[in-house]
């Protein structure tokens, strides 16, 4: 069966349809998710397919109840890039259940209720990350070292015995694993450097942390370029425009570049940013879905840029460490207006009568 | 008697101010994290509603068009104010764990638009079962999305029955599961707002149904008119 080609507005031909799109952008993960599994782990592995599981469970069921076509819905894989893009978001180790939570609600709540594929106002997986972020904060917050520097290191199995019971097959748990070879618990890059600044140390004394490899975080820096090749193939062939990634990066880097020569201390460097949590993943991957991001030329550069601006904010001055999921969520709220206002001129309208009508 | 049986099913159901005309959603979002919590604020309200409308049917006649809203709100006032009091006195657990919102009843729209709407145009005795029914609809909302919450939040029922209803009401709670990560949103304000929105989409479905069965049994009726054509003009 052919489905029609599907481009969202201003309706341009697209010579691919939304399963294509959505198969592509799955792909796309491909270098980072490998990338993640050199560095952390299997554990990513089973979230991804526990979460892609959930989603086209939940989304077949739903489908059924409101009586549509079940079969076409599922093959657009719309439900799956959620369910991925969540996976990739939350702790290797978590339990099962908030994996499953979490694309629960991604599916049902925040994309099914408000019509699914086209009618959600929020992206799914940030709200559900969101959700899972506020519900279980001890969960979520469990990041393990790169297997590098980690005191315990953990097979396949270990990791699915510990998604499943908390603890791997040898009896250490989720705490346990934390713990790097220098016997202190490890935190994600960002967290360390919240923590220090916090404890009254300066950005280059909290950088001297075993996790810290010079500017970036051990690990995280490769699995961030595994997601920026993803990227830049992903805008080279045309599935995503530049302009949402473009202008979030160097609204970012511009932003966190004035505050570091403001203070040098106080505020990590622009490449600091750049290259740890998840500005470039979310950059390519969440902010640019088509459903719940701007739709004009005009308003994605706009709507990029406010991205970056909050993240830089949020991580500057916020409670929490990283902040792409906020920032996407808030300026998912936004895209109404700024649609409104950057609306392109029709074809055969001036300027100005096209503002009135 | 046609009347009454009128406002019970306008208060519970088809003008319930919970989740129809969406009033006083402040303290129903504020402290539905638990049952009891919900339940104490849900009678709270509805003695002060039965209160207010009485008191304003009395003095429906006495009072000038003109400053009939302040006299009601102190009307109000004059129950919640007494209302606060006896909890004070009599549940002192309960008064503290609802907090600010027990005085916050005064600014509930759901009393002052009784007052207005119905009870100030009617004799006493409807007034009254109309506070009583809106009351009633107001706490049945804040016990069941208190029941949600504190299902999905703590895996609880009826936890601090004792608070309301005294020591014996301890061993009431039902403990359904007992978890050590607790899910937070069900408990936290978005998880009332989103509880909210369920019920009342709940409640529009049960609507829909009933009005598509009231149709296709009115269609069933027309039908059978047909046949019988004449008979009753």
């Amino acid at each position: 069966m052919t489905m029609l080609s599907l481009s969202s507005s201003p309706h341009q031909h697209n010579r691919r349809d939304t399963g294509q799109v959505m198969r592509l952008v799955c792909f796309a993960t491909i270098p980072g998710i490998l990338a993640n599994v050199w560095f952390f782990g299997f554990g990513i592995l089973i979230q991804i397919s526990l979460a892609i599981i959930t989603a086209l469970v939940t989304e077949g069921v739903i489908m059924e109840l409101r009586k549509k076509k079940t079969e076409r819905v599922l093959k657009d894989y719309s439900a799956v890039l959620a369910a991925l893009l969540l996976a990739l978001s939350i702790p290797p180790l978590a339990p099962w259940w908030v994996i499953v939570i979490g694309t629960f609600f991604a599916i049902a709540i925040v994309k099914q209720l408000y019509g699914g594929l086209g009618y959600n106002m929020f992206n799914p997986a940030m709200a559900a990350y969101v959700m899972l972020l506020i519900s279980f904060p001890v969960q979520m917050t469990s990041w393990l070292p790169p297997q590098s520097i980690a005191e315990q290191s953990y097979s396949f199995w270990d990791a699915l015995h510990t998604v499943f019971t908390g603890f791997t097959s040898t009896g250490f748990n989720v705490e346990q694993l934390k713990v790097g070879i220098d016997g202190t618990t490890m935190a994600t890059p960002l967290d360390q450097v919240k923590t220090s600044l916090l404890q009254g140390y300066t950005v280059t004394e909290a950088k001297t942390h075993l996790i810290f490899d010079g500017q970036y975080g051990k690990g995280w820096l490769w699995v961030a370029f595994g997601y920026l090749i993803g990227g830049l193939y992903l805008v080279k062939s045309k599935v995503i425009s530049w302009h949402i990634p473009g202008s979030m990066l160097v609204s970012a880097l511009f932003l966190s570049f004035v505050f570091f020569l403001i203070d040098g201390d106080q505020y990590a460097s622009p490449l600091f940013h750049l290259f740890n949590g998840s500005i470039i993943v979310g950059a390519f991957f969440i902010a640019t879905d088509p459903v719940s991001a701007s739709t004009t030329v005009k308003g994605r550069l706009i709507f990029g840029a406010a991205i970056g601006l909050w993240i830089i904010i949020i991580r500057n001055w916020g409670g929490y460490p990283d902040a792409v999921a906020f920032a996407v969520l808030i300026m998912n709220m936004a895209v109404p207006l700024i649609d409104y206002y950057t609306q392109p001129r029709t074809y055969g309208h001036k300027k100005k009568a096209s503002k009135k009508s | 008697m046609n009347e009454y049986r009128n406002l019970t099913i306008q208060g519970v159901w088809k003008n319930n101010p919970a989740l129809v005309q969406l009033l006083g959603l402040c303290p129903l979002l504020a402290v539905t994290a638990t049952v009891i919590n919900g339940l104490g604020l849900g009678i709270a309200t509805t003695l002060v509603l039965l209160g207010s409308n009485i008191t304003v049917s009395l003095v429906r006649n006495f009072v000038p068009n003109e400053i009939r809203i302040p006299i009601f709100v102190m009307v109000i006032a004059a129950f919640v104010t007494i209302v606060q009091l006896v909890m004070n006195a009599f549940t002192f657990e309960l008064y503290q764990a609802l907090g600010i919102f027990i005085p916050l009843i005064v600014t509930n729209c759901a009393i002052i638009g009784r007052a207005e709407a119905y009870a100030s145009k009617n004799p006493v005795p409807l007034a009254a079962f109309d506070g009583l029914m809106m009351g009633i609809g107001f706490t049945l909302i804040l016990v069941i999305l208190g029941a949600m919450r504190e299902l999905l939040g703590y895996g609880t029922l009826l936890a601090g029955a004792d608070l309301l209803l005294g020591e014996w009401a301890k061993d009431l709670t039902i403990v359904v599961f007992t978890t050590d990560s607790p899910f937070l949103l069900a408990i936290l304000p978005p998880g009332a707002f989103l509880g909210m929105g369920l019920l009342i989409a709940f409640k529009n479905l049960v609507d829909k149904y009933l009005e598509k069965r009231a149709e296709s049994s009115q269609k069933a009726k027309t039908v059978q008119r047909a046949r019988v054509t004449g008979t009753d003009i």
